[in-house]
């Protein structure tokens, strides 16, 4: 891989005196930090999967990841994810030019790629937040017990369960609460005002229902929800603290603090840390919306 | 190209270097290489989701589309872990500290998957309840679309 570069004194690698590794420390340990945080994500991935095979039926991410902002219902399964993805690739890009121009000792190389790279964590942050909160304020008509129930995603709850048909989804109308009868009518029909529906009686509200056209499903495993938004929310964190070690990095270059040094080194193990984030969110993509 | 800076650094041997120009054409071909996988991920994606939406969803194509996203996925961390994080270009000693204790990943997975089948099949067995309620009813689970469902009803 790398014959090209063996220099003519390798022999005394260990003799001491110099890093063995040819690497400064700081950046040795940093990747041996990162191996760690892989194993901590490799161990929540994996957990998810022990508990996915565990189940007879789990929900199909197609079904779950559908919206895009702005466009309301449509369904637009993986778009959304893949506009995520496609963000931190192209943040790890800047972050690779930012240390590029550390290594020329070019300060606004180096200012200029870092503003970028701090933009795309920050844009992913957000399509992260966007989805969370469309996730967990959604109204999916779900049957729990004898009952149809409005839920979103949750750590407690997950509307994604196996698909309820005919009978006995009339069965349930009946028990639901007359909340419930009225949001399903207003979500059928947008020119309904929920106030006036409020005030109507169940069986009025049960009529004014098309049950041909109401998707209900049973709910599905819990874990679902605890294991996406407690992966998710850990690489979601790990972008966030990558974003201000990132700010860190611009104040110290603006500030001539690696000018000083003579070296950009800094700049690289911040990038290192930077690409592990895309990294981790290769295998959250696969995990979670892929498979 | 002059490189002195990180020649300060008494800890560092020898420095790699690199021209403007071979390092520009390797990022851009591995920022092309990192979005065709991504984009043939979402392909194959939207594939295994056409196919559960088919009346017979074929279990075996599933699990080969999904296994090939798999593939695919290990190639992008390779490309990211040895182009991005400069890995390829360290000394062969280091790659393998790295590498090495990544091996264990093997038997995490096999290991832990396994244990989830197991516990499934052990619960099936003796918890007829468990079974029942969570058995998707009649046929392969049908997928969660805006379009209306149209699927028969089984009696």
């Amino acid at each position: 891989m790398s014959n090209h570069i063996q220099p003519a004194h390798q022999t005394k690698w260990w003799s001491g005196g110099k890093s063995p590794f040819n690497i400064e420390y700081g950046k040795v340990m940093m990747w041996y930090f990162l191996m760690s945080d892989a194993f901590t994500f490799g161990a929540f991935l994996i957990s998810y999967g022990t508990i996915r095979f565990s189940q007879n039926f789990w929900p199909d991410p197609n079904a779950v990841f559908n919206a895009f902002p702005g466009a309301g219902h449509a369904n637009l399964p993986l778009a959304f994810v893949s506009v995520m993805t496609f963000i931190l690739i192209v943040s790890s890009v800047t972050m690779v030019l930012a240390v590029h121009a550390g290594h020329k000792g070019d300060k606004q190389g180096v200012i200029k790629w870092l503003i970028w790279t701090i933009v795309g964590g920050l844009t992913f942050l957000l399509c992260q937040a966007w989805e969370w909160h469309h996730l967990i304020t959604a109204e999916h008509a779900t049957l729990i017990g004898d009952k149809i129930e409005l839920v979103g995603q949750t750590t407690r709850v997950n509307p994604w369960g196996p698909m309820v048909h005919g009978a006995e989804i009339t069965e349930a109308l009946k028990n639901s609460s007359v909340h419930t009868l009225a949001t399903i009518v207003e979500q059928q029909d947008h020119s309904q005002n929920h106030a006036a529906l409020m005030g109507m009686g169940k069986e009025q509200l049960l009529s004014m229902i098309n049950e041909a056209e109401l998707h209900v499903r049973k709910n599905g495993p819990v874990a679902f929800g605890g294991y996406f938004y407690g992966i998710t929310g850990f690489h979601g964190f790990h972008v966030f603290s990558g974003v201000i070690i990132n700010i860190v990095m611009l104040i110290m270059a603006i500030n001539n603090v690696f000018e000083k040094r003579g070296q950009y080194l800094m700049i690289e193990k911040a990038g290192l840390y930077w690409h592990f984030v895309d990294l981790v969110w290769v295998f959250v993509f696969l995990c979670f919306y892929l498979i | 190209m002059e490189q002195h800076h990180n020649n300060l650094n008494p800890e560092v041997t020898f420095v790699h270097h690199t021209d403007d120009a071979t390092f520009k054409k390797r990022v851009i071909r591995t920022t092309i290489l990192l979005s065709v996988i991504t984009i043939i991920e979402v392909v194959i994606g939207l594939l295994i989701y056409n196919i559960h939406k088919g009346e017979n969803p074929s279990e075996f194509l599933v699990l080969f589309f999904k296994g090939m996203v798999c593939i695919l996925t290990l190639a992008k961390a390779y490309y990211i872990v040895a182009i991005f994080m400069h890995l390829g270009d360290e000394i062969r000693n280091f790659i393998m500290t790295i590498l090495v204790p990544l091996l264990l990943f093997v038997w995490f997975i096999a290991a832990f998957l396994w244990d989830g089948q197991s516990y499934k099949n052990l619960r099936n067995k003796y918890d007829l309840h468990f079974k029942e309620s969570t058995t998707a009813p009649a046929h392969h689970a049908p997928v969660a679309t805006d379009e209306p469902a149209k699927t028969p009803e089984k009696h």
